[in-house]
């Protein structure tokens, strides 16, 4: 069995989504090729070739893959998986927007989200938030998967797979590019961050947001998260957002200032190795999953966290 | 112009999902059911739409249950137009709803299909982009805003980096996401009119069939529990256990 495993990277930057994805695919096959679809996207096929035990590196380019667009990629996908009997895709917003489309193009069903490969017919992946795990056995021949990076290790380096590059399809003719609004961070990205530090509906505004979630999130090194009170509030940007609908993140450290602990929350946290809760009601459900509880009014209790930190740096 | 809107009948999402001792599935007997909350914003968006005097017509079609019909109902009271069940009591998988609502698309011709990014009893985010795939009509998924202009749709989209607009040549698929907008309530009034609009109930056979499922689900368990740990008495406790229990800092 041959698996082609999609990478995640924005032209010019191979994220780490994809070296887990090679894991899950390692898993089910010892052929593993990578596609990189994209636009001007040489260094970053460099980079995937660098990942151990992959086979091989294709490169498909044109302007619509370099925009990562749904009808592109899945046009350039899916005559590929000729030669392939799974697909493993990250499932970041590009994967989740084109891989049921490759799944309808081959007539299979899509496999959504997996945390686990239990053989190679069978996996495991979430429902209902969270709340159950479904264990589903597929009868197609060809396999189109989205995998969960968070549930999968990363991949080391030292390969030195060879790169081809492949026809680019047909793009997308009926979908046109306008415009991207991208938020620009120097902290480190939420989705693979090793502390995320999140702020829920407490915070009150954007300004409270920002100088209070902020300078912790520096001085931990950490990602900002926010739960979806505080995103739709305006407190802080949509891709903030970490839960059932927003970015699952399973992080060293995940603190949750202020945020209830609802299960749509719950269910893009809950698998972070250590969970720190700060709320005034002793009775927020955040606190039956949190590993330390600080039941306090988040003004006194940052501040005195903050030199806390100081101290122990020191 | 005339919009279709799939609906879909979940568990309510104030209700925590409980795993049935067997694990055959989630435990549904007797629970709270409504409109995924998604596929609600999507009625609503195509409301505003008609409000607007973008659409004239809006049809919403929903497979599952006789029940079903009441998720409908809702979709009616909210200023949806007439109705389509599609009755079944298997519980057919994103490809199989793909398909039917494609045969629902092509006997209906909607310049616009509006429906939710997800349904939340299986998480799949998938059926929205397999109908576009299937029509081969353009995709806007996880829309935050969208604009019809003539026989364009223009649509900004939640991404992981932030947002990104794109323009679709009508007909297109696009898929809800929270932000799209915040559904209404029904008023009384609306309520009683809806009883009056008509909801046809189909088989799956008037739309070509279910194709046998290409999926099973062998087990459906809990997952594990995580235990909550210590309350601390301070901010400055927290930080030492941090460092020196924990080891994350
Ligand atoms: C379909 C659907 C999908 C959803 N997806 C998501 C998702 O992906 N992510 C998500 O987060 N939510 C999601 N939600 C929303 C979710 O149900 C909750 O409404 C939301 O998580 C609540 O956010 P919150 O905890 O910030 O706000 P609240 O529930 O209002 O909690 C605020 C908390 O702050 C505490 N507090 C107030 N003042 C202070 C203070 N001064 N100091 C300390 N603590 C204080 C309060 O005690 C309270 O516990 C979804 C909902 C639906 C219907
Ligand atoms: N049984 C169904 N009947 C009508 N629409 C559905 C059904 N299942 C899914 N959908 C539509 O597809 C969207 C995405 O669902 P899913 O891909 O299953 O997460 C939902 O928000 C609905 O708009």
């Amino acid at each position: 069995m041959a698996v082609l495993v999609f990478a995640d990277h924005d032209n010019v930057t191979l994220k780490d989504n994809t070296h887990k994805t090679v894991t899950a695919a390692l898993s089910l096959s010892g052929d593993v090729d990578i596609l990189v679809a994209g636009q001007g996207v040489a260094g970053v096929a460099a980079e995937a070739a660098k990942i151990a035990g992959v086979r091989k590196v294709l490169t498909a380019e044109s302007e619509a893959l370099g925009r990562q667009i749904a009808e592109a990629v899945a046009g350039a996908v899916t005559p590929l998986m000729a030669d392939y009997d799974a697909l493993l895709v990250p499932a970041t917003s590009v994967g989740k927007n084109f891989a049921p489309r490759v799944a309808a193009l081959l007539d299979v069903a899509p496999i959504s989200e997996i945390i686990e490969v239990v053989d190679s017919q069978t996996f495991t992946r979430p429902i209902y938030a969270g709340n159950a795990l479904e264990t589903v056995v597929s009868s197609d021949p060809k396999k189109v998967i989205t995998v969960r990076a968070t549930a999968f290790k990363a991949a080391g380096e030292g390969g030195s797979a060879a790169i081809t590059a492949v026809d680019p399809g047909p793009g997308a003719p009926k979908t046109r590019f306008v415009s991207d609004e991208l938020v620009k961070s120097d902290r480190p990205e939420l989705a693979g961050a090793k502390i995320v530090v999140s702020g829920g509906r407490a915070m009150g505004s954007a300004e409270e947001f920002q100088r209070v979630i902020e300078p912790l999130a520096d001085k931990l090194g950490a990602a900002v998260g926010a739960s979806r009170a505080a995103v739709d509030a305006g407190y802080a940007p949509n891709d903030y957002q970490v839960g059932q609908t927003g970015k699952v993140v399973a992080p060293q450290l995940y603190v949750a200032i202020g945020i209830s602990g609802a299960i749509q929350h719950l269910a893009g946290m809950k698998d972070s190795k250590v969970i720190v809760a700060i709320n005034k009601d002793g009775d927020a459900p955040i606190f039956q999953i949190a590993d330390y509880g600080l039941v306090a009014d988040y003004k006194t209790a940052i501040p005195e966290l903050m030199s806390a930190l100081e101290t122990v740096k020191a | 112009m005339k919009i279709l809107a799939p609906v879909k009948r979940v568990l309510d999402y104030n209700v925590k999902a409980r795993v049935k001792s067997d694990q055959s599935g989630v435990d549904l007997a007797n629970m709270k059911m409504a409109m995924n909350p998604f596929c609600e914003i999507a009625v609503e968006e195509a409301v505003r739409l008609k409000e607007k005097g973008v659409a004239e017509e809006i049809v919403v079609v929903s497979i599952g249950p006789i029940q079903a019909q009441e998720t409908i109902r809702t979709a009616l009271a909210m200023g949806a137009d007439r109705g389509i069940l599609i009755q079944t009591d298997t519980d057919p998988e994103p490809l199989e709803v793909a398909k039917l609502l494609k045969a629902v698309a092509l006997a209906e011709e909607p310049s616009l299909i509006l429906m939710g990014k997800q349904a939340i009893d299986g998480d799949n985010n998938a059926v929205g982009q397999m109908l576009s795939a299937l029509l081969d009509w353009p995709q806007a998924t996880f829309a935050s805003s969208l604009e019809v202009t003539g026989a364009v749709a223009k649509v900004t989209r939640e991404v992981d980096g932030g947002l990104q607009t794109l323009e679709l040549d009508l007909p297109a698929v696009v898929t809800a996401d929270l932000r799209l907008n915040e559904p209404r309530y029904a008023s009384l009034p609306n309520i009683m009119k809806a009883k009056k609009k008509t909801i046809d109930i189909k088989t799956v056979d008037d739309y070509g069939g279910l194709t046998s499922p290409h999926l099973s689900v062998t087990k459906v368990a809990e997952p594990p529990k995580r235990v909550g740990g210590v309350k601390v008495d301070s901010a400055a406790t927290l930080v030492a256990k941090l460092k020196t229990e924990a080891g994350v800092i």
